[in-house]
């Protein structure tokens, strides 16, 4: 068994500093070294989406990034978009447009959702189409995504910047 | 006043109230099965094999214990205290089913891929899985088999002690066959094949068990508490009253979370031996090998009619796909199919012929729909063939074997009665979404150009609500558990209510949907209204979720529960402000008596006089009570669908252009969650008819062990949905309802498969077995003009 590494991460505005393996995945240093349980896992081959988180602006899937790799980071995670008192208007979108259902998919969806209107600022207004071509590496079992676009369109039309 | 007298619309009920649950989800705060942690948990891995079939000479365990903080390694036989193997439920009267014993370790033998040989159990996560792959397994492989039509030729035999790979035959049956096919001017037969699929909920499973002082508590990612507690305490050997099981969040399930599992019982066996914490997560490649999955049927439909439409028999043989065990209702869920064979549609004589098959693959068992989206699609594509034999219009050739909306409550040939329906309206208010006529151009025209475009339809009704036990329990169908619901409802001194049922949601929104129910009945806002679920130890007794249950049984039992609150807050006005319990009634948020609107207390002002004891004589004080409820009937769901579609003929690709469904669940509570289970219910089926389907080869190694090969639909194979409803209220219930969790899997898989077929007609093309993969569409399209004709 290797030693341990020291990293150094900005998680939510908040610095840490943690001991790790240099395996250990950065979905489970935010989940079991920091407590953030808000990023899920649904996969162990990169496809679904549920572990994604914004590093350094971007949106990443959390599972396919090592802690390691991530020293010296700003990751922002669900619970540093909005609390349940004052959501993120991505968060409130899916409350309004009902774009949850179990809500297991729901935080890396918003993730990606948020990164992805974030990307196009300035582009004019994102289109159906484009919001389920940018959605396509996060996987819904309940709403048929329906609901999930139109809570995307519907963020995107309230925030002045994504209006064409 | 009785239950029957509650009119069914009311402040709170009907409104799309978004969702009370969904705060703590947006926000990253709920709290799902892996993130439950203990002092002191420890950690299990599982050591599953390789081989479809082998049996097992030995297991090395020595390499695995000698790695750090590996605390043990068990395997079959170490488990040789439990009470019996794991349950199957389903003991149909005079039917006798094979059924192989099955521990939550193989005992001398693995019988598919993913079977668990072994478990590690150490301090942490990672080091558990690199464990495991030191654990040395000595396998004598045996000869596999994996079609279930070979299987049932003979041998090899998935277990050799019942020298057959038959597990039981069922059947379900009315009228007489063969006048009926005697009578037909016109029979289509067909052989359509239903493939076997994951349910795949985004949360694989997961459970963390906690022995101690002689309790145990033990929370799962699953549908079933209440049977999970009964279960660990029959197999543990421990008194029912020292077992709580907790559902937290659950995401989502799909029917592949109703269930008692080997790892659930592992989990708690391991956690008493050792005396600590035991948890597992399932990883998504074991939850694609080893979790329960669904359809996987062969189904020969033969089917008559006269000239002028009018069916006269339909014949239905089913070779199912059980795979390699029995599990909780594994041999039940194709019967569960017969019990709507028959359709929407009027046929004097009908019969179901199931045959299971032992295969060696992961077991089958309850999938969103659960049997009767395999009866519906058979039907339903059997139907569209039929009215192009006869040469008939489908739709016209559906209306004219409709049962008609004024012959409900209305028995079939096998002696189900459907509650209500009014199929012609449905269908008709799909056509105003749907301009036939404009299409029929459009497609022409299209066709002109090469592009193939085509629109199938379903007409459906489906059995849910699952429940009364008269008719599934033991005395009925076979399932060894009375399937009412409860529900308790509790007012708080200051009004507020919390109530519990035993229904069990994950995804569902029933926090909201059951707080409306109780608000209108209760005179108090849905926000007051917490509704408590998924734990053995708060509240009473409950039968869960599944089978669209939730509302028809669980919902009502909550209705009939509140109005006996209502009726009892009824009493203590009457008593306070002096005048008779039948002149006081519910107006808005106050109890008043009639004539006198000023005259009236609120529900908190009712619960302090109640906690004061400033009750009638004779009276309990309190505010509280416990109601169980088993209905008369199941609820009978339905609706029409339509699917439009392009198929690139060159490269046989299908593309889903437009999905219109026209969805009756009686009654609505709210129609924001009826439309999003509908759309996910819809897209289930989608994936089913497209994408998804679990592949082994010949050898019984499985093809689709992650999601990279195991296609789920994602957000660009998917248009939006177009939805809108009729409400025809079900008879059953006083709310009038019935379930909306399967509808959209039910109906929707034969509308796209129609569809496509719709499409290829000119090119000669008259069936194609889902998945409609591109190469699948393409070798039908090559085979049709080899031959003039396919069937593929
Ligand atoms: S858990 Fe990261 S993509 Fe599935
Ligand atoms: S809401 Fe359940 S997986 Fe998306």
């Amino acid at each position: 068994m290797s030693g341990t590494v020291n990293v150094r991460l900005t998680v939510n505005g908040v610095e840490h500093t943690l001991d790790v393996e240099p395996r250990l995945l950065l979905v489970h240093a935010l989940r079991d070294e920091l407590g953030l349980t808000g990023t899920h896992v649904g996969c162990d081959t990169s496809n679904c989406g549920a572990c994604t988180v914004h590093l350094d602006g971007k949106a990443v899937k959390s599972c396919t990034v090592l802690a390691v790799q991530a020293d010296g980071a700003e990751v922002t995670t669900i619970e540093g978009l909005g609390t349940e008192d004052d959501l993120h208007p991505m968060q409130e979108a899916f409350w309004n447009n009902h774009g949850l259902q179990c809500g297991y998919c729901t935080p890396g969806m918003i993730m990606a959702a948020t990164a992805l209107l974030a990307d196009r600022e300035g582009e004019g207004m994102i289109t159906e189409e484009e919001v389920r071509h940018g959605l396509e590496g996060n996987l819904c079992r309940c709403t048929g995504y329906h609901n999930i676009v139109k809570s995307v369109l519907d963020a995107a039309s309230k925030t002045g910047e994504m209006v064409a | 006043m009785t239950v029957t007298d509650q009119a069914p619309a009311g402040r709170h009920v009907g409104r799309p109230l978004r969702r009370k649950e969904d705060p703590r989800l947006l926000a990253g705060r709920a709290r799902y099965i892996d993130d439950i942690t203990l002092p002191g948990t420890l950690w299990a891995a599982f050591v599953r094999s390789p081989e479809a079939h082998a049996r097992i000479l030995s297991v090395d365990k020595s390499a695995a214990l000698e790695r750090a903080g590996v605390h043990a390694v068990f395997v079959g036989e170490d488990l040789a205290d439990l009470a019996g193997p794991l349950p199957l439920a389903w003991v149909p009267p005079g039917v006798e089913v094979n059924n192989p014993e099955h521990w939550p370790l193989a005992r001398g033998a693995v019988k598919h891929v993913g079977d668990p040989v072994a478990v590690v159990i150490g301090e942490d996560r990672y080091a558990v899985v690199d464990a495991a792959a030191d654990v040395v397994v000595d396998y004598e492989p045996l000869p596999a088999v994996t079609d279930p039509e070979l299987a049932l030729k003979g041998a090899p035999f998935v277990h050799e002690q019942f020298a057959t790979n038959e597990t039981h035959r069922w059947s379900l049956g009315g009228g007489d066959l063969d006048a009926g096919f005697a009578e037909a001017d016109v029979v289509v037969e067909r052989r359509v094949v239903n493939h076997r699929t994951a349910g795949a909920p985004m949360e694989p499973r997961g459970v963390l068990a906690d022995y101690r002082a002689g309790t145990l508590t033990l929370w799962s990612s699953t549908q079933v508490p209440h049977f999970l507690r009964l279960f660990l305490a029959i197999l543990l050997g421990m008194s029912e009253e020292r077992v709580r099981v907790i559902a937290p969040e659950v995401g989502g399930g799909f029917g592949s979370k109703l269930q008692v599992y080997g790892e659930e019982v592992l989990a708690a066996w391991a956690s008493r031996k050792l005396g600590q914490p035991v948890k597992w997560i399932e990883t998504r490649s074991e939850n694609l090998a080893v979790t329960h999955q669904g359809r996987d049927q062969i189904d020969y439909v033969k089917i008559g009619a006269k000239r002028d439409g009018t069916l006269t028999a339909l014949h239905v043989q089913i070779i199912a796909d059980l795979g390699a065990y029995n599990m909780l209702l594994t041999p039940a869920i194709p019967a569960l199919g017969a019990f709507v064979m028959s359709g929407v549609y009027r046929i004097p004589a009908v019969q179901t012929d199931i045959v299971g098959v032992f295969t060696n693959k992961c077991p089958t068992d309850a999938i969103r729909g659960a049997g009767r989206p395999e009866a519906t699609h058979l039907i339903e594509v059997t139907m569209d063939q039929l009215a192009h034999e006869l040469g008939m219009d489908r739709l016209e050739l559906r209306r004219r074997n409709f049962i008609p909306k004024d012959q409900f409550p209305a028995e079939v040939a096998f002696g189900i009665v459907y509650d209500s329906g009014d199929y012609e309206k449905t269908l008709e208010k799909l056509l105003e979404h749907v301009d036939l006529d404009a299409f029929r151009r459009e497609q022409e025209e299209l066709r002109a150009r090469g592009v193939y475009r085509g629109i199938g339809f379903s007409t459906y009704t489906e059995i849910c609500g699952l429940a009364p036990t008269r008719a599934v329990g033991p005395q009925g169908f076979g399932n060894q558990a009375g399937f009412w619901e409860s529900a308790m409802v509790r007012v708080h001194n200051t009004g507020a209510v919390t109530a519990y049922t035993g229904a069990s949601p994950h995804g569902q929104g029933h926090e909201t949907t059951f707080a409306q129910i109780v608000a209108d009945r209760l005179g108090v806002d849905p926000e007051v209204v917490e509704i408590v679920h998924g734990d053995t130890a708060t509240g009473p007794e409950g039968r869960n979720t599944y089978g669209s249950r939730s509302l028809a049984v669980g919902g009502e039992a909550l209705a009939r529960c509140a109005v006996k609150i209502a009726d009892k807050a009824r009493a203590i006005v009457a008593h306070k402000l002096e005048a008779a319990p039948e002149d006081i009634e519910l107006v808005d948020d106050r109890f008043v008596v009639r004539g006198s609107p000023d005259r009236g207390m609120t529900l908190a002002e009712v619960a302090g006089a109640a906690y004061l004891n400033e009750v009638p004589e004779g009276m309990e004080p309190g505010l509280e009570t416990t109601t169980f409820w088993d209905p008369d009937n199941f609820v009978f769901p339905f609706g029409a669908h339509a699917c439009i579609v392009d198929v690139d003929p060159e490269t046989g690709k299908v593309t889903v252009q437009r999905y219109v469904a026209v969805d009756d669940c009686g009654h609505a509570i709210n129609p924001l969650v009826i439309d999003g289970q509908v759309h996910g219910g819809i897209a289930h089926a989608i994936g089913q008819a497209l994408y998804e389907q679990v592949q082994y080869d010949d050898r019984g190694q499985l093809v689709t062990g992650t999601f990279v090969n195991y296609g789920l639909p994602t957000a660009s194979e998917l248009p939006s949905f177009e939805t809108d409803r009729t409400e025809t209220p079900s008879p059953v219930n006083s709310l009038g309802v019935k379930g909306i969790g399967e509808a959209g899997t039910i109906a929707a898989s034969p509308a796209v498969t129609n569809a496509v077929i719709d499409a290829l007609r000119p090119l000669g093309v008259d069936y194609v077995n889902m998945p409609l993969s591109p190469m699948r569409i393409w070798d039908a399209i090559q085979g049709a003009n080899r031959e003039g004709g396919s069937q593929s």
